[in-house]
């Protein structure tokens, strides 16, 4: 049994992924695309809140909302005139998506409630992982820790920062 | 009433649908790349879902969504570098008027 504010607080979330995803991929200014896109990220980011994961939710609000949706606007900024319109859509290309996003839809929600035990377990209580257990599982060594991982993205990450050198530099 | 593990799982199966849609009928190059991140993070939304639900006493689903995010931001950085690279060669990031690999 959840608390009244807790309900209202997961309806306006919910309800805001999903208005704010479909505006994203319907909108035709592509610079209110990346701003939809910011406010599904946010969403997001409240959920992991809401599931006393707090150090995800820091992690998604930094990296996404802070990095990623910079550099989004930039690269709109740079690509494209303000104001210009994408042109529209021939329904040969709308109906196209729609069939793939709805057998998408039927299937995975078919899934969803063939495993209704799974899709209707009530949440355990859980104390939140404070910041001293993540640190430990992600630079540990042992059973069930992530140091390999962690290693692995950084170098993932100096590649990619010498591979975006590499690309965008001037011949 | 009580909030379950679907009322989250519903909101990010709709998420994913979006960006599916949004990949399939977007020809801006920039704009597929934000169907792209929907669908990541519907999928990051799963994972951290059922981690908390099923399997509370673990954090397996939310270190996956660490470096599923951390993959996410390194792939995007490269993308635009990508697109931003055609742009300066072709000046269009139209996807239906880009049909040669070398300019």
């Amino acid at each position: 049994m959840e608390s009244v504010g807790s309900l209202i607080m997961y309806f306006i979330v919910a309800l805001s992924m999903i208005v704010f995803s479909v505006m994203a991929v319907t909108t035709r200014k592509i610079l209110r695309a990346a701003t939809y896109l910011l406010f599904t990220l946010f969403a997001a980011a409240v959920v992991y809140f809401m599931l006393d994961y707090e150090f995800l939710g820091a992690v998604q609000i930094a990296v996404y909302a802070g990095g990623i949706v910079v550099l989004f606007v930039f690269a709109i900024l740079l690509t494209s005139r303000p104001g210009d319109n994408s042109e529209r859509l021939t329904s040969k290309s709308r109906v196209l998506g729609a069939i793939a996003s709805v057998a998408t839809l039927v299937v995975a929600g078919y899934a969803l409630v063939s495993r209704c035990s799974v899709a209707f377990a009530s949440k355990p209580d859980m104390e939140a992982p404070d910041m001293q257990s993540v640190g430990t599982a992600l630079l540990g060594s042992g059973a069930g820790q992530y140091i390999l991982p962690f290693e692995a993205v950084s170098v993932l990450l100096l590649a990619c920062i010498i591979g975006g050198v590499v690309i965008a530099r001037k011949r | 009433m009580e909030i379950t593990a679907i009322y989250y799982l519903v909101p990010a199966l709709i998420m994913f649908c979006c960006g599916v849609y949004g990949f399939i009928t977007r020809k801006n190059m920039i704009a597929m790349l934000v169907s792209l991140e929907l669908m990541l993070n519907a999928v990051d939304i799963n994972f951290v879902v059922f981690n908390r639900f099923l399997y509370p006493e673990q954090m397996e689903g939310m270190f996956f969504t660490l470096f599923a995010i951390a993959i996410a931001a390194a792939e995007t950085a490269l993308a635009i570098a990508i697109i931003i690279n055609i742009f300066r060669a072709a000046k269009n990031i139209d996807v239906r008027s880009l049909n040669e690999m070398k300019f």
